[in-house]
């Protein structure tokens, strides 16, 4: 199914993050890593610090030990603002779109970055800044053809269905061209058919872009159809990583799933 | 002709991006501003119409404030509308315009007017920073509560500095007569017209930034802020650029107000009550539009007018004399009302109900 994509060397590598909330552990001394191209899926049960995992990767949260290394750069604490300039873009587990703002417009906050034009030329609304915008507007519109969402462009984010929403804010993020996405249960709460083509859209965005993703998901199939590699998280420690069939056969994940007694 | 934008295919993306896509809007605008740069000024010097209305009063008494009050609640509304930062230190702000302006003009020999009113808003702007710094810490009611403490601040500060005042008892200025390019502006008309073409300009330059990257930064602050640093907003850039920018836009207004409306100011009447009363223009204009900033500083201005003259008209024709205070009164009860029916019904002010009016006209007579 993805077998025309070349997984390259690791382009993230998380080593020994440990991340405490208060006496809450959320992590314990998780490593993995993420290579170029791959789709990397973490999974767990509810509160194994699969979110917190995300929030390190791209500076939300701040691990008290442990480091994160995107593109060979390691670092402990990134703030969110850097790690986008890096190149890492994502999705919330509760869609965190701007709420009043048009499909058009939330989507065009993902290339903010980019634009380069200050509140002057703006203002002025002429020559460089409106250039700037129109270039950055074909580009949004790409991502909107992309993802099917052409009929909604100018609707306020806040009245459209939940489903629609998730496929609004993965725009967004897709708009940044980021080399790394995280996307936090992009098909929670969806239908079968949304999350068929969600994970359409999934595959898309690895295959012809080549950008690495991390998944957290909850539905096994579509873990198990989509991922090159999992990562098993159980109360903050990683407790198996490896191929989806490695993974399903693994003795601690079953037990971890069937809620076998620590 | 009807509202439609049926038949009005765009093409391209520079068509769609237009200040105004839909060209009944466009025709509407070019009409309204024919009439106020045009119109108005014909029809003053119409001595048939000036014998009928007192277009000194219009221009002096209407007019001048209803614009400049625009442009004010235009400022606030860039802060608290577009960048989600509840500010009551609007008065402060157009305080420190009034005082610097004229303190431009006194101490600048030959210093343009115009140049004074930029820089005026300049000075705001460098005083906004400092009083958004908070912001960058708190939010909502707090950071209301911080931005009280520019209002409070300002007044003293110009109150007890005598040299801002050029030692005048209790800080009462005369604002120097007003002059562009060389060109006395003595008349309402004139008058009229300089604060038209400043509110139109800054009012033109608000909409483009707020289509542009910094309006959607602003947005995107506003409605989540942590998802705003995620997709990479510079969160003290942002917050601040909204402080210096809704701050130059009321320091002119307050330059304004000083020079082209009141005449005379004195730190004393930038109090808390004016910043509230600019607050209450964007609460039932629009929070977050343009247009609501006119809305509502329009309301606001004409309410008060529009009561004396129905207490007086219905004085008239009954015969009776209603009793001292009874009016202005009503006016305060009915704002009142009025704020608290559109933070509860309708938290988008009137210009939401004026988009909702097109809305149902594009849609009729076939309501599908
Ligand atoms: N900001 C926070 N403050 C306090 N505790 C937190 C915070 N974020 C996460 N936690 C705690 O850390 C643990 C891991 O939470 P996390 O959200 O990472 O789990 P998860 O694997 O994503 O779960 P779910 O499948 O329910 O989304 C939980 O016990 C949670 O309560
Ligand atoms: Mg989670």
């Amino acid at each position: 199914m993805t077998a025309g994509r070349k997984i390259g060397r690791p382009i993230l590598e998380i080593d020994g993050v440990s991340l405490a909330f208060g006496g809450v552990v959320a992590l314990q001394g998780v490593s993995f890593d993420v290579r170029e191209h791959e789709i990397r899926a973490i999974i767990g049960p509810n509160g194994a610090g699969k979110s917190s995992m995300l929030n390190v990767i791209n500076g939300v949260y701040h691990p008290q030990q442990g480091t994160v290394a995107f593109k060979g750069r390691r670092r402990r604490n990134v703030d969110p603002h850097e790690a986008a300039q890096q190149g890492i873009a994502r999705t919330f587990q509760n869609i965190a779109l701007f709420r009043g703002m048009t499909v058009l417009d939330n989507i065009m906050t993902g290339r903010n970055l980019k634009m380069k034009s200050n509140f002057l030329q703006q203002a002025v609304y002429w020559g460089a800044a409106k250039r700037e915008e129109l270039e950055h507007r074909a580009k949004v519109e790409a991502v909107i053809d992309f993802l099917e969402i052409q009929h909604i462009r100018k609707t306020p984010v806040g009245r459209l269905p939940y489903g629609l929403q998730k496929r609004v804010e993965l725009a967004r993020a897709l708009a940044a061209e980021p080399e790394l996405l995280l996307l936090d249960e992009p098909m929670a709460g969806m239908n079968l058919e949304e999350k068929q083509d969600m994970s359409r859209f999934v595959l898309d965005v690895n295959d012809q872009m080549g950008t690495s993703i991390v998944l957290i998901e909850h539905d096994m199939s579509v873990v198990m159809d989509l991922s090159d590699r999992v990562v098993v998280l159980d109360y903050g420690r990683k407790i198996a990583d490896g191929t989806p069939d490695e993974v399903r056969n693994n003795r601690g994940v079953i037990d971890a799933y069937l809620g076998v007694a620590h | 002709m009807l509202y439609r934008e049926a038949g009005q295919f765009k093409t391209t993306y520079a068509a769609d991006q237009q200040l105004f896509p839909i060209r009944q809007d466009r025709i509407g605008m070019a009409i309204l501003l024919a009439v106020v740069f045009v119109g108005v000024p014909v029809a003053a010097a119409t001595p048939a119409l000036a014998g009928m209305i007192d277009f000194n009063y219009w221009f002096s008494g209407v007019l001048i404030p209803f614009l400049i009050f625009s442009l004010a609640a235009l400022g606030l509304n860039i802060l608290t509308g577009y960048a989600g930062q509840l500010s009551l230190g609007s008065a402060a702000f157009m305080a420190v315009g009034a005082f610097a302006a004229y303190n431009f003009e006194l101490r600048v020999p030959g210093m343009p007017m115009l140049a004074s009113f930029i820089l005026a808003g300049v000075v705001a702007a460098l005083i906004g920073i400092v009083f958004g710094l908070p912001s960058l810490r708190i939010k909502g009611f707090y950071l209301a509560v911080a931005t009280l403490a520019a209002q409070f601040f300002v007044v003293w500060a110009l109150t007890k500095f005598g040299w801002l005042s050029n030692y005048s008892s209790s800080g009462v200025i005369t604002a120097q007569k007003l002059v562009v390019f060389g060109y006395a502006v003595d008349t309402p008309v004139k008058r009229y017209l300089l604060v038209l073409a400043i509110v139109s300009v800054m009012a033109l330059a608000a909409k483009n930034m707020v289509r542009s990257s910094i309006g959607r930064a602003w947005m995107a602050v506003r409605d989540m802020d942590v998802a705003a640093e995620v997709v990479g907003i510079p969160m003290v850039k942002t917050k601040l650029l909204a402080f210096a920018i809704s701050s130059f836009y009321c320091g002119v207004a307050g330059a304004l107000y000083a020079f082209a409306y009141l005449g005379t100011v004195e730190p004393a009447g930038f109090e808390l009550e004016l910043s509230f009363r600019i607050l209450f223009m964007i609460i039932i204009g629009g929070v977050g539009s343009i247009l609501g900033s006119f809305l509502g500083a329009g309301f606001i201005v004409l309410l008060p007018i529009f009561m004396d003259l129905s207490a007086a008209s219905i004085e008239r024709s009954f015969g009776l004399a209603l009793p001292a205070g009874l009016v202005s009164n009503l006016t305060l009860i009915l704002f009142g009302a009025l704020i608290v029916f559109f933070l509860v019904v309708e938290p988008l002010g009137l210009a939401r109900l004026w988009q909702i009016a097109k809305e149902k006209l594009r849609l009729w007579p076939f309501p599908h």
